[in-house]
Order: C-alpha cells, then sequence, then structure tokens
C-alpha cells in the first residue's frame, strides 16, 4: 500500500515537475518577445518596419540604425547621437554607486560594531529616506545644488544620487553586519588594529556579497533614473533623457530602427552589470568563511 | 600588591549595576578562574580587563600600571574568545601573527614567533589554510596561538573550551594545563564548568549575581565552601544539604537527623566549638564522596560515624555506583566504589567521614565557623 502511493506520488511528481517547467519556459519565451522584437527591428531597414511584420526576421541585415543611434541620431537640437550622453551616464553612475556604496559600508559598520548613543534613531532615519518619493525631493534639492553651485553638472547629479542612494546602502550593509560575530573586532582591537584597519583587513573581505547586491541595486537605479537626470541634468544629460528626447522628437520620420537600437544601447550596461556580478553572487564569496 | 589587581571594580549598564565591588588580586604566574552561573558576569569582568568594557568604578591594575583608560592594544594582554574569533579571511598564519603586524614587528621576528608557536602547538602543517577548513580542536589551537604569540603579561580565556565536544575538552584542558606549566604565565580563565575550574586553576572566584562569593584554592573552595551557593555549585554530584538540629551532649557537637523512617539519627562533628548554635536549625553539607560503605571510608579520616539507613536507588556509574537514600526528608547521594556490596530497597551500613562534614546558618546560607 505504502509502496504504491510512493509510486503514484513520484510519478505525478514528475507531471507536476514537467507542467511547472512548460509554463515557465512559456513565461520565459513571453518575457523575452520585447527583446526579441528589440533585437531584430535594430537591424532591419526601417523600410521593412514600416511596410512589413515587426516579428519577422531582416530581409536584409543592417547595423546602420545602431551607428545612427551611437553617433549621428538627432537629439534635442543636435546630431550627436547618444554617444556623448552615454558617456555622461557613465561619468555619474561609477561615482555615485562607487561612494554610496562605500559610504554604506562605513555606515553598517559603525552601526553595529561601533554602536554609540541615538544610533538606532540615526538608522531609522536613514530607513526612513528609502520611502521618500522622489518627487518630494525635487525642490529642496534643486536648492540645495543652486547654493552649492552644482547645478545642471555631473557633479551635482551624482551627489543626488548619492544622497538618494545612502538609506539603501546603509540598510543593505547594517543588516549583513549585524550578523558578523563582534567578537572579531574586539579580537582585532586587542590585536591592534584600529578602526579603519579592521574595516579594511576584516570586513571588507568579507563583504563581497551584500557589495554585489548593493552595485546591482545602485546602479540599476541610478542608470535607469530619469527624474533627477531630467530635473538637474541642465545640458549634461544622462541616457535615459537624451533616449526619451530622441524617441519623443516630433520633427522628420520615426526611425523606429534607431530608437530600437539606442533603446538596447541604454539597457546594455544594467545587463552587464547583472550578468558580471550575478554570476559572482551567486558563486558565493563567503564559501565557509564566517560560519562555522 | 599583585601582578594583576582587580580593586573594587563595579560595573553598571545604566541604572543596572551587574558587578558588585570585585576584588581580586593576582599574583605572576598564577592561573585564576572565574567560575559561575550564566549571567554571574564573568566575561563582564573578563571584558573589562581586557578594556573591551569600560570600568564603572574601582580600578584594574597590570603590573602596578592603573590600565582603567588604557586601550586593549596598549595592555600587553591577549584573549581567547568562546567563538575562537579567528579572521575567516586569513590564514591560520595571517591569524596568528596579525597582531604583531600591527605592532609594528618586522616580517622576520615574526615569522620565527609563528614557527616557534606553531610548534608548541603543534599546527606547523595548517598554517596556509583557511579558519574555515580546520576542526573546532585546531581553531581552538590557532586561536591559542594567537594568544600566545604576543607574549603578553596577561592571558585572558573566556571559556575557550565550551564549543568543544566533551572527549576533545577534556583533551584540551590538560593541554592548556601543560602549557600554564610550561610556560608558567599568568591566567585569567573563565569558566561555568566547575571542573574545568577545579583541574586547571591554582585559585578559583567563584561568582554569582555580580558577587565574588569565595575566592581561594581550589582545595579550600571544595573543602570549606564560604556558602552554600559555593557548595552547591562546585562538585558534581552536588554536595548533599540536609537540614539537621544541633545537639551538643558531653561537649560534643552533633548533627540531629532523621533516617528514612522518621528515627532520629546523630552524627558527630569533629573538632569545633559549635556551643553558639546549640538547639538551633543548621543544615548539614556532606559530599557524596564522604558517604561510602565501611570498607570504603577514608583510612587518614579520625571521624567516620556508622550510618544505617534504607537504600532507595543504586545508579552504577562505571568507576562509582552512587546510591541514593532519604535524611531528614531530603535525597541524599553517596558515592561509592563499583563493587560496594549494596542494593536498593534494602538497608545499609554507611559510613560518613564527619571530618568533611560542614555546617550552614539556614537563615544566610553563609558557613558557620567553628
Ligand atoms: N550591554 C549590556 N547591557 C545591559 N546588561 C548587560 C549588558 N551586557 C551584559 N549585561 C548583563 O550583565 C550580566 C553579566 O553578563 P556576562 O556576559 O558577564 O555574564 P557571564 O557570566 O559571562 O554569563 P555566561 O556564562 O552566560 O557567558 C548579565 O546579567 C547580563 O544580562
Ligand atoms: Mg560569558
Amino acid at each position: 500500500m505504502s509502496v504504491a502511493s510512493q509510486d503514484t506520488a513520484v510519478s505525478t511528481g514528475r507531471i507536476t515537475r514537467m507542467l511547472i517547467y512548460l509554463i515557465l519556459l512559456l513565461f520565459a519565451l513571453f518575457y523575452l518577445l520585447p527583446l526579441y522584437v528589440m533585437g531584430v527591428n535594430s537591424v532591419k531597414p526601417l523600410s521593412e518596419i514600416t511596410g512589413g511584420n515587426m516579428m519577422a526576421l531582416p530581409q536584409e541585415w543592417t547595423l546602420d540604425p545602431w551607428r545612427s543611434a551611437w553617433s549621428t541620431a538627432q537629439i534635442g537640437v543636435q546630431a550627436t547621437g547618444l554617444k556623448p550622453y552615454f558617456l555622461t551616464s557613465i561619468l555619474m553612475v561609477v561615482p555615485a554607486v562607487v561612494i554610496s556604496t562605500m559610504i554604506g559600508a562605513i555606515n553598517g559598520y559603525i552601526l553595529t560594531k561601533w554602536r554609540f548613543k541615538g544610533d538606532t534613531i540615526i538608522f531609522g532615519l536613514m530607513l526612513f529616506s528609502c520611502f521618500i518619493p522622489f518627487q518630494i525631493v525635487l525642490i529642496p534639492m534643486a536648492r540645495v545644488l543652486g547654493i552649492l553651485g552644482l547645478a545642471g553638472s555631473v557633479p551635482g547629479l551624482i551627489l543626488v544620487h548619492v544622497v538618494y542612494g545612502l538609506g539603501f546602502s546603509t540598510l543593505y550593509f547594517r543588516n549583513y553586519y549585524a550578523a558578523f560575530p563582534t567578537e572579531l573586532v574586539r579580537a582585532a582591537q586587542i590585536d591592534g588594529a584600529g578602526f579603519f584597519r579592521i574595516f579594511w583587513r576584516i570586513m571588507l573581505p568579507v563583504s563581497g556579497p551584500i557589495t554585489v547586491v548593493c552595485v546591482i541595486w545602485q546602479f540599476t537605479n541610478i542608470w535607469n533614473d530619469f527624474l533627477f537626470g531630467a530635473s538637474f541634468g541642465g545640458t549634461t544629460q544622462p541616457m535615459t533623457v537624451a533616449l526619451n528626447n530622441l524617441v519623443q522628437s516630433s520633427t522628420g520620420v520615426k526611425e523606429y530602427n534607431v530608437h530600437f537600437a539606442a533603446a538596447i544601447l541604454a539597457a546594455i550596461p544594467t545587463l552587464i552589470v547583472y550578468i558580471v556580478a550575478g554570476r559572482y553572487f551567486v558563486r558565493g564569496l563567503m564559501a565557509g568563511s564566517v560560519k562555522g | 600588591m599583585g601582578f594583576l589587581d582587580i580593586r573594587n571594580v563595579t560595573k553598571s549598564y545604566g541604572a543596572v549595576e551587574v558587578l558588585h565591588r570585585v576584588d581580586i588580586a593576582v599574583d605572576e604566574g598564577e592561573f585564576l578562574v572565574l567560575v559561575g552561573p550564566s549571567g554571574c558576569g564573568k566575561s563582564t569582568l573578563l571584558n573589562m580587563i581586557a578594556g573591551l568594557e569600560s570600568i564603572s568604578g574601582g580600578e584594574i591594575a597590570i603590573k602596578d600600571r592603573v590600565v582603567n583608560g588604557v586601550h586593549p592594544s596598549k595592555r600587553n594582554i591577549a584573549m581567547v574568545f568562546q567563538s575562537y574569533a579567528l579572521y575567516p579571511n586569513m590564514t591560520v598564519g595571517q591569524n596568528i601573527t596579525f597582531g604583531l603586524e600591527m605592532h609594528g614587528t618586522p616580517r622576520p621576528e615574526r615569522d620565527r614567533a609563528l614557527a616557534e608557536v606553531a610548534k608548541l602547538l603543534q599546527i606547523d602543517h595548517l598554517l596556509d589554510r583557511k579558519p574555515g577548513q580546520l576542526s573546532g580542536g585546531q581553531r581552538q589551537r590557532v586561536a591559542m596561538g594567537r594568544a600566545l604569540v604576543r607574549d603578553p603579561d596577561v592571558f585572558l580565556f573566556d571559556e575557550p573550551l565550551s564549543n568543544l565536544d566533551a572527549k576533545l575538552r577534556v583533551d584540551m584542558r590538560t593541554e592548556i594545563k601543560k602549557l600554564h606549566h610550561k610556560l608558567k604565565r599568568t591566567i585569567v580563565y573563565v569558566t561555568h564548568d566547575q571542573i574545568e575550574a577545579m583541574t586547571l586553576s591554582t585559585r578559583i572566584a567563584v561568582m554569582n549575581k555580580g558577587y565574588v562569593q569565595q575566592l581561594g584554592t581550589p582545595k579550600e573552595i571544595y573543602d570549606s565552601p564560604a556558602n552554600l551557593f559555593v557548595a552547591t555549585f562546585m562538585g558534581s554530584p552536588a554536595m548533599n544539604i540536609i537540614p539537621a538540629k544541633l545537639v551538643v551532649e558531653n561537649g560534643r557537637a552533633l548533627a540531629e537527623i532523621t533516617d528514612a523512617g522518621g528515627k532520629p539519627l546523630r552524627l558527630g562533628f569533629g573538632a569545633g566549638n559549635y556551643s553558639a548554635w546549640e538547639g538551633r536549625e543548621i543544615l548539614l553539607g556532606i559530599r557524596p564522596e564522604a558517604i561510602t560503605d565501611p570498607e570504603g571510608a577514608d583510612r587518614n579520616s579520625h571521624n567516620v560515624q556508622p550510618l544505617h539507613n534504607m537504600v532507595t536507588v543504586t545508579e552504577p556509574a562505571g568507576a562509582d555506583t552512587f546510591v541514593t537514600m532519604v535524611l531528614s526528608g531530603k535525597d541524599v547521594i553517596a558515592r561509592m566504589r563499583a563493587d560496594a556490596a549494596v542494593h536498593p530497597h534494602q538497608p545499609f551500613d554507611f559510613a560518613v567521614n564527619m571530618e568533611k562534614a560542614v555546617a550552614f546558618d539556614p537563615k544566610t546560607g553563609d558557613r558557620i565557623q567553628a
């Protein structure tokens, strides 16, 4: 009896699993469809798109839309392509991610290992900052940037994103370091290591996973941000704003193939971060270090 | 004036005082064990010596230098933590020499010190491994190596063996003792295991609820406990505490108790003047090994007295047999030779070594000094 029921359990298990895989596969295809459409249409001449099937593979393969999107497309008033904006985005994202992650790590380190009176209140306030909608800070932020003389510049954008990202990066690192044994910090103190030495030699080397999580989060958020870029970018606008200008421009014919190529260009950095860092994360830097 | 002086030290967290006027002077080369139940303040005191916790009152001096405000790394102490606290990202070698590196010791000297310690602890072959690749006992050795390599004035151990399994714990205990014999360094060692305390220490401080209950050699603590807490905390099985009445007969003090059937029995104390307690209730303390069969009685004792009583249970435990009986309505345990001919539910002639018996004031719990 028990054997029989076990048998059916196994076979239903197999069928269920196949069903699950099938459904997952369908979902995956469904989600990949837009990417397919974008990819296929970005390597077609415009005439093939306007005159025919969006789903079909190109009859004539061409990289012209990509070239155009990158260096010659009309964005706003100038025909510069996305290149300068891409550069702006990189110049903004990299420092903003590095700075907010570093400060978040140090904050987390202090809030867990160098506790002081009122530290939970400070952490609570920082946590609260994660829930403030962007729109609310726009006007005060514009004023602050104006006073600092950073309005409409890349450093201004970096500052905005660092300030906004700190809440999250602090939260990540605080929670991660809370599980890190305090005895290690005490041992290092007895060994004669100071505040930064302990951070650098003891804490950071085991912070790989949370750093990756934090970097992925900050990078995608900052790269994809539109509101701050449009509000404070001035003439140095990031990629997202430029993409919008390109796609929304009302003059001339709508070059869909160029738009598709531009959209992919705008998404590539975040994709790369996910693929590279995500794998790094899964592999797990922690393997048998703190625990046990 | 000792090598390590703890003078009237108190510790408060906010309004709560968790350590009350602790006063201990430790001589050079001593092995002081702080023992007590969980939460009694052992680790707090150790951390205060290390400089990891601030001192709320009193002072701590190492080699006559008051270290109250001195940073942990400048006190010339080394600590072994319960969790070992090995740096997970460093190899064993780097773990051991990290402290030397932080103190600016040049590389060749570090390597020499490492080699010496590794040899002493027999961990030469592990130096390139990460802590994650070590067994519990090996981690324990590395943690000790990290302390030894610094050549500190005082070693501090916070329950270093409590994460090990029973057998390894006994082995490491012996090793620590050997190490102390060899190096003759001053050690303060925290444990809640009274056997560890007895075997390792040259002196024990028994603590409870933030007070040092008694400070003395293992023998003093075991044979002359200052109060009921010390008497029952140290020793396994615990000392039997039997309600009794003190009577004086022909100038000799006797403890009057009742046997399993409720019949009165008298056990005479040896020397000592108990006249102030005549006719009053006391608590009689007798260690299990002081109650035996007549053949197993201590031959050097001048005061072994017979006791005829019913046996409730016998529990053979290999080397010993534990025998339970009822005296004055309380279960009393006797520890006998394995081959003692004792059987449950039968009367037996016990021998009580009253030389080792102690008496306590039932109200205060303090030992009655006689
Ligand atoms: N940061 C703190 N704030 C308030 N009370 C504390 C703090 N740290 C410790 N205590 C209290 O101080 C007392 C002593 O703690 P301690 O850690 O020294 O105990 P212990 O004897 O080492 O116990 P164990 O055997 O469990 O390690 C405990 O009652 C504990 O609750
Ligand atoms: Mg403790």
